[in-house]
């Protein structure tokens, strides 16, 4: 471009420094070979030659290969589509109105093609309909225009956002395997029982994801309540399906047909040291048992490997936590010493296998409220869980194999 | 001979129209309204007792007219009390008066409090869905809270004391609707809307209509009992604040309480520390026995209680009709940007061909 102007560094292309105002600061002047001077020795006969040329033409052709234009650039179109008269005075304020916006040199239809071919980078060839579909799910969200269940889970946002983000993950990283997805029923409730480990509950995500990939239902998960009095935790969880971890959100839940996910061993799982790797801590109180008595559903014992070695948990800050109000705080080799680095999860070897389904519907409603057979079913549950986690680290070559 | 009901808090709007409502019914012979404050609007065939509830002029009033229905309505959360007598007075004190009027009466039949279902309080360990035999889960409730509770107490224990008397309590959910002048709605007017940075409670509404129908439905039969009144579903305040169009503001909540202070010094909205736990934490309630027990159906689901007071309010920024304009123009832009690129290239092989002949 014979125009190419000096734009002074950090000033966005604007004169002076960048205060928006339409004259350039005196020192600015000075530095800056004004677009006048450059342009007052062009003779205004060719252009005007040339805008005689082009009226005489077709008007959509652009007026191209006059002489003048090689200094006038983009803006010329504009030019010789207006007045003729002053060209020496339109150039020169045309010249400072480019100057200022280089984006108006940009015809709209350089724009559009650009968008287009951004489009079709993003979508594929079979982009307009896909981009279509795209804007308006865009527009669904802005306008609130979407349901939501009874505990606030948000199925659009966790399948087309929540789930396809943290499926690389499952896949590159971890390198999830699933094993015994058939166990999982096509409909109806379920109760999947799971161990847990992990430092943050990075077992719980794997499992729902592995649930929607395998079986093409969504796990709902039962949370502490630290879960909905954290701030964006306690968003991020109810929109993803996560209810309170009490008897009467899991019955309804059940009741309704839905999988729901449950990690008994709850902090003191998650929070257990690294050298306790696999060894299942207590079940709690056999809470989740008695729920899935009552409503007749199965138990579906799940064993995750893997999750343990993410964040080795090496120690503990037990006076901060109670500070903050957090069951534990953790301390993994390289958290906090290599401080957000230290976040990054180690990249094991993952396998999830869904055990086969405890039958309880064959128990009357009433055997919920006895102790014995209750803590029984827990056990089974816990014992079943234990076995299938010893043999898949047998099975499992080496931690990050 | 039709009933006889007394109808308290009829100064605010809510409890005039449901007195119109009422005495416009074939079975109900009178409608008494009272309140210290008389009412804005008509009250129609409604006579008007002025009279305060703490006062043991009430009794007298319900001796002398020999009324068989009371209709408790005015149990209402501080912001929207009389201004310059405190919430607790009239709520707490002025329910035991009455009840203690009520049990002196001997025509008395019927008893109906209209309570809220900010009776279950909110806090991180509430359940999804509060049934009718669940208790606020966070001990030590304070302010408006547990003022229902101890107005839903005295009920029960003047339910135990005069079995005779069929009593029937109404736990509402936030009652919206056009023109009306709720702390809610107050608090949805705002032209951008604080919320609590990184909470997004669930919320259920019930539209005005059907508030003034599910009381009268329950004046009228006799199913003694508790009730959760709301409209089917559920809205997250998020969606609710994209539906108005209106840009959420959101704070941490500590500032979230100071920010109440001056909205409350303003008269802007109520932000007391119930609503802000409302603006946290959310309520859901199961709704199951107002359809089996009480065979109420409200006319207006939640969302379209809310779509209904939504109308009534100019459309914020990012309304819907704009999102949809831009939508519409970005993909004519593109769309239009491919069949233009069709034209060009059908186009330019004719321009060669042109060149060749010149």
């Amino acid at each position: 471009m014979g125009d190419a102007e000096i734009i002074p560094i950090g000033t966005r292309g604007k004169p002076g420094r960048g205060t928006g105002s339409s004259k350039p600061s005196s020192s600015a002047r000075k530095l800056a070979p004004g677009p006048k001077r450059r342009r007052s020795p062009q003779p205004a006969a060719p252009a005007d030659e040339a805008v005689v040329r082009s009226d005489s033409e077709s008007p959509p052709v652009p007026a191209p290969r006059a002489p003048g234009h090689a200094a006038t650039g983009d803006v010329t179109g504009d030019v010789t589509g207006d007045v003729a008269g002053d060209v020496t005075g339109e150039l020169a304020g045309a010249g400072e109105r480019d100057h200022r916006h280089p984006e108006r040199g940009i015809p709209a239809v350089d724009w559009i093609a650009g968008f287009t071919a951004a489009a079709i980078e993003v979508f594929g060839d079979n982009w307009e309909p896909r981009l279509a579909s795209f804007l308006a799910f865009l527009r669904r969200r802005l306008t609130g225009d979407y349901a939501v269940d009874d505990y606030g889970f948000d199925a659009e946002i966790t399948q087309r956002f929540f789930l396809t983000a943290i499926r690389p993950v499952a896949e590159k990283w971890f390198r999830v395997e699933v094993r015994g997805a058939e166990n999982i029923p096509a409909t109806g409730g379920a109760l999947m029982v799971s161990n847990h480990s992990g430092t943050i509950p990075m077992d719980g995500l794997m499992t729902g994801l592995a649930v929607h990939d395998h079986a093409h239902r969504f796990l709902r998960p039962l949370g502490a309540d630290l879960v909905f009095r954290l701030p964006v935790v306690s968003e991020l969880a109810r929109k993803g399906g996560v209810t309170l971890a009490c008897n009467d959100d899991a019955e309804r839940m059940l009741r309704s047909g839905e999988i729901v996910g449950v990690w008994p061993e709850g902090f003191k799982g998650i929070g257990k040291p690294y050298s306790e790797r696999y060894k299942l801590q207590r079940f709690g109180r056999g809470g989740f048992v008695s729920a899935a008595i009552r409503t007749g559903v199965p138990i579906i014992p799940t064993s995750v490997v893997g999750a343990e070695e993410i964040y080795p948990l090496v120690g503990n800050i037990p006076s901060l936590a109670r500070l903050l109000g957090l069951p534990y705080l953790p301390i993994t080799p390289f958290f906090p010493l290599l401080g957000p680095l230290g976040l990054v999860p180690l990249p094991s070897k993952w396998i999830i296998e869904f055990g086969e389904p405890i039958r309880t519907d064959a128990y009357d409603g009433g055997s919920a409220e006895d102790p014995m057979l209750v803590f029984n079913v827990t056990d089974q549950v816990r014992e079943t869980i234990q076995q299938t986690l010893y043999s898949l680290l047998i099975q499992r070559q080496s931690v990050f194999g | 001979m039709g009933r006889v009901v007394l109808v308290t808090g009829v100064g605010r709007d809510l409890g005039r129209r449901f007195a119109r409502q009422l005495a416009a019914d074939a079975a109900v012979e009178r409608v008494i309204g009272v309140d210290i404050s008389p009412p804005r609007g008509d009250l129609g065939e409604v006579s008007f007792a002025r009279a305060d509830i703490r006062n043991p002029i009430i009794a007298k009033v319900i001796m002398r007219e020999q009324v068989d229905t009371v209709v408790h309505m005015s149990v209402l959360p501080p912001a929207a009390a009389a201004p310059g007598v405190s919430a607790k007075e009239i709520n707490v004190i002025g329910t035991m008066q009455l009840l203690a009027a009520c049990q002196q009466s001997p025509d008395l039949e019927h008893f109906v409090l209209k309570s809220s279902t900010a009776v279950y309080g909110s806090s991180s360990r509430d359940p999804a869905m509060f049934s009718e035999d669940m208790d606020a889960r966070r001990v030590g409730a304070v302010g408006f809270v547990k003022d229902l509770n101890e107005v839903e107490g005295y009920v029960r224990g003047f339910a135990r004391r005069r079995p005779d008397v069929r009593v029937t309590t109404l736990r509402t959910a936030s009652v919206i609707g056009p023109g009306l002048n709720t702390p809610l709605a107050a608090y949805f007017r705002l032209p951008a809307i604080p919320t609590v940075l990184g909470f997004d409670p669930r919320t259920q509404f019930l539209d005005d209509t059907d508030l003034l129908d599910v009381i009268e439905h329950a004046t009228l039969r006799d199913v003694a009992g508790t009730f959760n009144v709301a409209g089917d579903g559920i809205l997250m305040l998020s969606q609710a604040i994209r539906r108005l169009g209106r840009p959420a503001l959101p704070m941490p909540s500590f500032a979230m309480a100071s920010l109440g202070t001056v909205m409350r010094q303003a008269r802007l909205a109520d932000f007391s520390r119930e609503q802000i736990a409302f603006l946290t934490y959310g309520r859901g309630v199961d709704t199951t026995r107002m359809r089996e027990v009480l065979g109420f159906e409200p006319s207006r689901t939640t969302a379209e209680a809310f779509a209904r007071f939504a109308e009534s309010l100019e459309p914020g920024v990012l309304g819907e009709r704009r999102v949809r304009a831009v939508e519409t123009t970005l993909h004519e832009a593109l769309g239009g940007a491919r069949a233009r690129a069709a034209a060009l290239t059908s186009a330019v092989p004719g321009l060669r061909e042109g060149a060749h002949d010149g």
